[in-house]
This record gives C-alpha cells, sequence and structure tokens, in this order.
C-alpha cells in the first residue's frame, strides 16, 4: 500500500446545533489540486442524501468551504453551509423524497468526506472523512411525552430554573407528530409544545377549538412558564389554528403568533380544524397536475379564498403576528392569503401588530436552515390514502437563504415578544 | 422577584465541545448596569463537585460576553473567556488533594453554567440562579473509534480517526500514577492521530511479577501499531509526559526497532542509567528518596531526587545520537521534577552533539508538573500514589493557576502543530523553497 500521508479534514464545531454554522477546512493537499468536498447523509428512513462542491486547493495546499467558491456540484460559490442545504437523494433513490427527523434525542449524523477531482469523484474512495453531529436539542433539555385531558404531543423544556416563556408548535396538513422544530425552540430558551392534532385515529370532533385551547393552557400552567408569555408557532395547516385560536379564542390569549405560509381558509361549515380540512381536501382532488405528475392545489385553494366568507377574521387578532412565507408557494396561495391578511387588519385597526416576511423563489415548506429544500414530495391524502406527489415550490437556493433569514428573524421576532419586556424597547 | 430579571438569556456556544476548543458565554437581557455572577458547576466522576465563578457587570445593552467583558473578581478575575473551566476547584468543604482525570471518554464532561443575581462567593447551593444551561466537553470527536489492540501483553486503548487513513501513528505515554487514563490519546485521535495509550504501570507482567515492563513491552507496542492497516509505517511518534519521558527518551536513542518521526516529552528529565532497563531507571530516581523534601503543608516535592544533572554521561540520555525532532515542555515552577534543569542540560548536549536543529523547547513560567490539555482545572498538589509505594500522599506539583493554565492552552496548540509537521507535512519541501 502506498504510504501517502492524507489530506487533512475538519469540521468545526463537530458536534452543534441544526440552527448553527460549521467551517469545513480541507488542509496538507498538494497546491492547485482539484478535489471534492462531499456530505452524506443516511436517513431514519435508510435512504442516502448527498450534497457536494467542486474546490481546487490554493498554494498553501488549503482549501476552505467558507471562504473558496465551488465550481460546481450541487451548489457554487462562496457557500459555507451548501453542504448540508443543497442535500438531495443520491441518484437512483425513490422519487419524492422528504427529510425529517422524527428521533430528536438523537442527533443526525453527516460524514463529509474529501474526493480526489471533479468528474468522476464518487469512483474512488474518499481521500479522508470526518463525522459530524447536528442536534435538535441542546443538552439539558427534558423530552416529555404528553397525554393528558385527551392532549397527545411532546413537551421540550431548557434546563434551568426558568420560569420559561412557551410556544405551542403545530406542523401541517401531512399529519403526524413532527417534533425537531419545538426541540430546536426549545434548544432556544421556550418550553415547546410539538402538538399532534391530526396523526391519532380519534373521532375528528375531538379536534374543535378545545383542543387547541387545552393545549395551550397545559404549557400556559406549567410551572416552569410565565403564564403571560405564551405564543403559537404554526406552519401551512398549524397556521391557521394559530390565526383561529388568536381570533375567536375567548380561553386563550396569545402572547404572539408565528404563521409560516399561512393558511386562513375557515368556512363556517363544519365545526373542526379537521372536518374542514376534510371538505378542502374532497375539493384539492380537482387540483392540477403538471407535466411531472406533481399535484398543484394552489389555484384551486386561491378559489375558495376568494369567497369572503370562507376566511377567519383575523381583523380580531390582538397579538403581534409574524407571517412568513414563500413567493413560488405551490401548494397554498400564501402571497394572497398574506395580502389579504395585511388589508383585513389594516381595516380594523391592527396594523401596528403585523410584520411579514416574503421570499422570492421560496415555496412552501420553509423549515429551520440548513435542511434541504424540497420541490416536490410525496403526500398520503388522509381520505382517500392516495398517495400523491405534491408540488410545494421553491428554487433550492433562494430557498435556502429564505429559511436562515427567516429563523433569524423568528427568533428575534420570539425573543423581542416573549423574552424582552416591550417597554424596554422604543417603538419604531 | 423582579419579572424583568426573571428573562436574562444565558447561552453557550458551541454548547457540545471537544476538551480543547473555546466557547463563547453569552448572558443578553440582563438590566442594564446589574450586578450578575455567572458560575459553572461540574461533578466529577468519583462524586465531587467543582465550581468556579466570576463577578460580571452588564453594558447598557444588559449583555455580557465572557470573551469580551471582564470579570471583577472570582475564581479568576478579567477578560477570560474559558476562565469558567480552567479555574474549575473543588466546593468549598471537600476533602484536600484532589484531581480532575476522566476515566471514561466515551461520555462528555457534563458543565451546568448559570447565571445569578449579584456577587456571590458561596452558598450556590442555595441560591436560584436566573437562568441555568448545560454544556458538554468531549475528549473524542464524532466518527473517532475507541478499542483495544489485543496482541499485546495486556490489552491496549487505541484510538482511530474516521475515515480510509492511513494516519499518523501515536504512542501516549503518561506518568507512574495508578490507573491508565486514555484521554489525551483519544484527544489526539480528534486531531488526526492513531494513538495508542500504553499502560505500562498496571501490565500483567507487573501485576504478576512486581517489576517494570521493559523495552520489548514499547518495541511490541509499536510493531503493533505499525502493524495496523490504517496507519502510517513510517511516521510514528511518542509523547512522554514525566516518568513517560524516560521511556520516550531511552526508546527514541536506543531503540534498534522503534524509529520515532518525532517525540515530545512533557515535564521530564534525561537523567537515568545510560541504556538501563525501565526497571533500573525507575530504581534510579528512587535511590536518592533521601533528598525527598516537605514544604511547609507537609507536600511531597520530588524535584531535588535528580540533581544535581549528573556530570557523568553514564547517568544520562544521550541526547546527542537522537535523530528526529524533539519538543520539550517545562513548568518552570515544576516541583516534582527538575525539567528546566534538564532541559538546559539537553539543550548543551545537542549543541555539543551538533543536532541542536532537532530541539525545540517550551519553557513556561509559573507553570507546575502537571501540564494538561487546555482548560483542565490547575492542581498545585495532590493524593498520589506511585508505583511501589504503599500509601497516597500529598505531593507539590508546582505552578500558579493562571500562568499554568495560559500554559496548558499555548504548549497544547504547539504540540499539535509540532506533531501535525512531522507527522502530516513535508510531502515535498522543495516546493516550497522559494516562498
Amino acid at each position: 500500500m502506498t504510504q501517502v500521508v492524507p489530506p487533512i479534514l475538519s469540521v468545526t464545531p463537530s458536534r452543534a446545533l441544526v440552527d448553527e454554522k460549521f467551517k469545513v477546512l480541507v488542509e496538507n493537499l498538494p497546491p492547485g489540486c482539484p478535489v471534492t468536498v462531499r456530505s452524506l447523509h443516511h436517513s431514519e428512513d435508510k435512504d442516502d442524501w448527498e450534497a457536494y462542491g467542486h474546490y481546487v486547493s490554493d498554494h498553501s495546499g488549503v482549501v476552505s468551504v467558507s471562504e473558496d467558491l465551488s465550481y460546481g456540484g450541487t451548489y457554487t460559490g462562496k457557500e459555507p453551509m451548501g453542504l448540508l442545504w443543497s442535500m438531495r437523494p443520491v441518484p437512483g433513490s425513490r422519487p419524492g423524497l422528504r427529510l425529517r427527523k422524527m428521533n430528536v434525542c438523537t442527533p443526525m449524523l453527516v460524514t463529509v468526506s474529501v474526493h480526489s477531482g471533479h468528474e468522476g469523484f464518487r469512483d474512488q474512495a474518499p481521500l479522508a472523512s470526518v463525522l459530524t453531529e447536528r442536534w435538535y436539542m441542546a443538552p439539558g433539555i427534558r423530552r416529555i411525552n404528553i397525554n393528558e385531558q385527551g392532549v397527545q404531543g411532546t413537551l421540550f423544556i431548557p434546563p434551568g430554573p426558568g420560569p420559561f416563556p412557551g410556544l405551542l408548535d403545530m406542523w401541517g396538513g401531512g399529519g403526524g407528530l413532527l417534533e425537531s422544530r419545538a426541540a430546536l425552540l426549545a434548544s432556544h430558551g421556550y418550553v415547546s409544545l410539538a402538538l399532534d392534532y391530526l396523526g391519532f385515529d380519534q373521532e375528528s370532533e375531538n379536534l374543535e377549538f378545545k383542543y387547541f385551547e387545552t393545549a395551550f393552557n397545559i404549557i400556559k400552567d406549567h410551572p416552569q412558564v410565565m403564564p403571560d408569555r405564551v405564543g403559537i408557532f404554526g406552519l401551512s395547516l398549524g397556521s391557521l389554528v394559530a390565526v383561529t385560536l388568536a381570533a375567536y379564542s375567548t380561553i386563550v390569549k396569545p402572547c404572539c403568533i408565528v404563521c409560516i405560509s399561512c393558511n386562513h381558509y375557515y368556512p363556517a361549515r363544519g365545526s373542526t380544524v379537521t372536518s374542514k380540512f376534510e371538505g378542502v381536501t374532497r375539493q384539492l382532488s380537482k387540483a392540477r397536475v403538471n407535466e411531472d405528475n406533481q399535484v398543484i392545489w394552489k389555484d384551486v385553494a386561491l378559489e375558495f379564498i376568494t369567497d369572503p366568507s370562507n376566511i377567519a377574521e383575523v381583523g380580531r387578532i390582538n397579538c403581534p403576528t409574524l407571517l412568513v412565507n414563500g413567493c413560488d408557494d405551490q401548494n397554498w396561495p400564501t402571497v394572497e392569503t398574506a395580502e389579504d391578511v395585511a388589508r383585513l387588519m389594516r381595516e380594523a385597526g391592527k396594523e401596528h401588530l403585523l410584520s411579514r416576511l416574503a421570499y422570492p423563489d421560496t415555496g412552501h415548506l420553509i423549515e429551520p436552515p440548513f435542511s434541504p429544500h424540497f420541490r416536490a414530495t410525496t403526500f398520503v391524502m388522509r381520505s382517500s390514502k392516495e398517495k400523491v406527489i405534491l408540488l410545494w415550490g421553491g428554487q433550492t437556493k433562494p430557498h435556502s437563504d429564505a429559511q436562515e433569514d427567516s429563523w433569524r428573524k423568528i427568533l428575534s421576532f420570539l425573543q423581542f415578544h416573549l423574552y424582552c419586556s416591550p417597554n424596554l424597547k422604543a417603538k419604531i | 422577584m423582579d419579572r424583568k430579571q426573571c428573562c436574562v438569556k444565558l447561552s453557550v456556544q458551541p454548547s457540545r465541545g471537544l476538551m480543547d476548543e473555546k466557547f463563547i458565554v453569552l448572558v443578553q437581557n440582563a438590566l442594564p448596569g446589574s450586578q450578575l455572577t455567572i458560575r459553572a458547576l461540574h461533578q466529577c466522576e468519583d462524586g465531587h463537585s467543582w465550581e468556579a465563578f466570576g463577578h460580571y457587570t452588564a453594558d447598557t445593552t444588559g449583555t455580557i460576553n465572557l470573551s469580551e467583558d471582564p470579570s471583577i473578581r472570582g475564581t479568576y478575575s478579567g477578560v477570560e473567556q474559558m476562565g469558567l473551566l480552567w479555574s474549575l476547584r473543588p466546593i468549598p468543604g471537600s476533602k484536600p488533594g484532589l484531581r480532575m482525570r476522566k476515566k471514561n471518554i466515551q461520555t462528555p464532561m457534563e458543565v451546568t453554567i448559570s447565571v445569578y443575581q449579584g456577587h456571590q462567593t458561596e452558598g450556590f447551593a442555595d441560591l436560584v440562579p436566573l437562568s441555568g444551561v448545560v454544556v458538554e466537553r468531549w475528549y473524542m470527536a464524532p466518527g473517532v473509534r475507541g478499542f483495544q489492540l489485543q496482541k499485546v501483553d495486556s490489552p491496549q486503548p487505541f484510538f482511530l480517526p474516521l475515515g480510509p487513513g492511513p494516519f499518523p501513528g501515536l504512542l501516549d505515554l503518561y506518568g507512574l500514577g495508578g490507573q491508565l487514563v486514555e484521554y489525551r490519546a483519544a484527544l489526539l485521535a480528534s486531531h488526526g492521530f492513531a494513538s495508542m495509550a500504553i499502560d505500562y504501570v498496571n501490565s500483567k507482567f507487573t501485576i504478576e511479577t512486581g517489576k517494570m515492563v521493559d523495552s520489548q513491552y514499547f518495541e511490541t507496542a509499536y510493531r503493533v501499531l505499525q502493524q495496523h492497516p490504517q496507519v502510517c509505517k513510517s511516521r510514528i511518534a511518542m509523547i512522554g509526559f514525566s516518568f513517560g519521558t524516560s521511556i520516550t527518551l531511552k526508546m527514541a536513542i536506543y531503540s534498534e526497532i522503534i524509529k520515532l518521526s518525532a517525540a515530545v516529552c512533557i515535564s521530564g528529565s534525561h537523567v537515568q542509567p545510560v541504556d538501563g532497563s525501565v526497571e533500573e531507571i525507575l530504581r534510579f530516581s528512587y535511590k536518592n528518596a533521601g533528598k525527598t523534601r516537605f514544604s511547609e503543608k507537609d507536600e511531597k516535592i520530588w524535584r531535588d531526587q535528580l540533581l544535581p544533572i549528573p556530570t557523568d554521561p553514564s547517568l544520562k540520555a544521550d541526547v546527542g545520537r537522537l535523530q528526529c525532532p524533539l519538543l520539550l515542555l517545562v513548568g518552570e515552577d515544576d516541583q516534582s521534577c527538575p525539567a528546566q534543569e534538564s532541559a538546559l542540560d539537553i539543550k548543551e548536549m545537542m549543541a555539543q552533539a551538533g543536532n541542536s536543529h532537532l530541539l525545540t523547547v517550551l519553557s513556561y513560567p509559573n507553570a507546575g508538573h502537571l501540564i494538561e490539555p487546555p482548560y483542565t482545572p490547575h492542581t498545585r498538589s495532590s493524593n498520589f500514589r506511585t508505583t511501589g509505594m504503599p500509601e497516597k500522599v500529598m505531593y507539590l506539583w508546582g505552578g500558579q493557576t493562571v500562568e499554568h493554565s495560559r500554559a496548558q492552552e499555548d504548549a497544547w496548540k504547539k504540540i499539535l502543530v509540532f506533531l501535525r509537521e512531522n507527522l502530516y507535512g513535508g510531502r515535498n519541501p522543495t516546493l516550497f523553497s522559494h516562498l
């Protein structure tokens, strides 16, 4: 065996939270040497995801992913985190995959390696590899299963005495319980409840307002939570819950709400979230399918929400509200929804409560930073159990930039309203 | 309770780091100008609690950043980004002579960092902090594999970085005290070296015969390391601490089998019977037991046993014959070993022999004997039982905490650069000769 000493590859920090940046450095290469830096992740669903960039070392034999340009690969240009956000299933994978971490107690493991050359880099073994851990849970966070008063979910409590502000966290209509964002919010100092509201087999009658109000109060009444500092965080259908609770509930008063890819469709008929949603999905079966066999819900949904009797009365919201949406959202007319919410709140004299972030070329699934972008993924229709490919929209680079920018702004919005005392800050 | 002060936010980044990585401790949202205490608490494996703290004043934005703001007083003062770790000491009321050494390096050291209202100096257990976070400090980077290499007398802990390799190899030798420690080998593997921690004190041979192992033991370890498919045969170094230095020098100079690319000697001496067996080298230093002094606190001071540095060449390892680069690390306040005097003599011997270009000496004022990886709490004296001695006695190691801690930080950086240069570098040095 040739005893050639390999290059030195490092990822710093080697263990980090999923929203923290890292520095990938390759040293000890020959000068001016073409190499490919590649990341590989074996998901819980047993699929392989990868990203890679083509680089050329400088004359001290160094490639710095944070400082150098990638000349090609799954990302180009100066992209310190490109090895994460540009990940996609390896060639030959089944189509329509989505990457989600279900077990947040363990880290996402990513192997970063450096290979010789650009074209055909996969043909040889890597020159060096390192493993990096990406965590949703900071050390010391407690994870507690909640199954009380009919409410199901998972509660995450930061370390320390508290008391802490609280957050009710809800994902979208895909169902199931996703804990990743709630765990990450707890890592930023919020007692967070990831609420399971579509994934279980109970009768949909249970999922009227009362369910969400009870969930909210479980947080509010927790001994380590500041009762007047509990907010709501929702994505897609979850944001519908957020706006309707804020607008209509007489029981709970959220301190602030964050709505990603906002949905304000709230027809009068149907008494529960799920029955309203069922109505929608029946109509969405008429949705357009494009030439790639991807289902586009946006246009059909646009028809529903143009009828004012189908809209939640968002003018009744009395708390600070942050709307985040992508302008290339193909799943829901969130651009029009955001405009509509702004108009209604303005008409009700509540404009000062609203902040909006709208990102060009960004799709529906706006997730925490450095998560891979999915333009379209398989989705199981709740009613028919039919598997379709839903088009979410967005182009990878702008969508990833949006995820990074929006997360930072969401965190500062939450910090402002849930941590700081408003009296100390000047109103702009 | 003041509601606003309840919302103080404390964060430490990274929350999971390697033992030699720096972190940034940040307090935000405090009342501007308020007095706060930041405290670290660690419970080590033997159940003892260690703490460190600093007194701070929040600035006009209500922020304290430990990498920029000074601690006014506490277990450390001034701008000390890592003070909460290196100034850790046993909590009041602990038994004396404690030393922090991690045995299980598969799990992290957990430190709870909290912020308290006011400038507190004691009674923390009875106070409720405003905020607290947990920080993990790891000796092993993700992907580093630790296992036992079976082919020597006793299985030796071996740490292999992730990746195809081949990696340069390292033989890691600690000093004479008690159980084997693996943490330095694990940390070095986290920096790309295939590291074997050699337990030469508790080998099967020693347990059965009561005698020290000899050269063959280390040569076998070297061979085993060389033969590992992911180790670079021609790039192996040895790192020895305290008595481990004596063995390192003996092997580097006299062994026909061991050919080192580099050697690192920490807090050690070259005074030993030339080509004596390891047993003889050990007995030699005990020969002068009568020269042991005691401090005013009744701590054993060992450093005089090898003094004065002999002029008789048969009593010193012949460093003039060294053929590999040597890095010597010396604490000038070392009370256990005359490392500084030895280093000066080594320098002279190598200058006379014409190989002093191989030598680098790093000499640290007010640093003691126990030069450990960075941010390890400084131990000026501790209860220690050495090989062949029946009981534990208090030994004085020396060093002043602030300077010793700075020395550990600097020494580690320089050790890593030295190992990198000599084990990873120089594919073709002439390529750079015009630069």
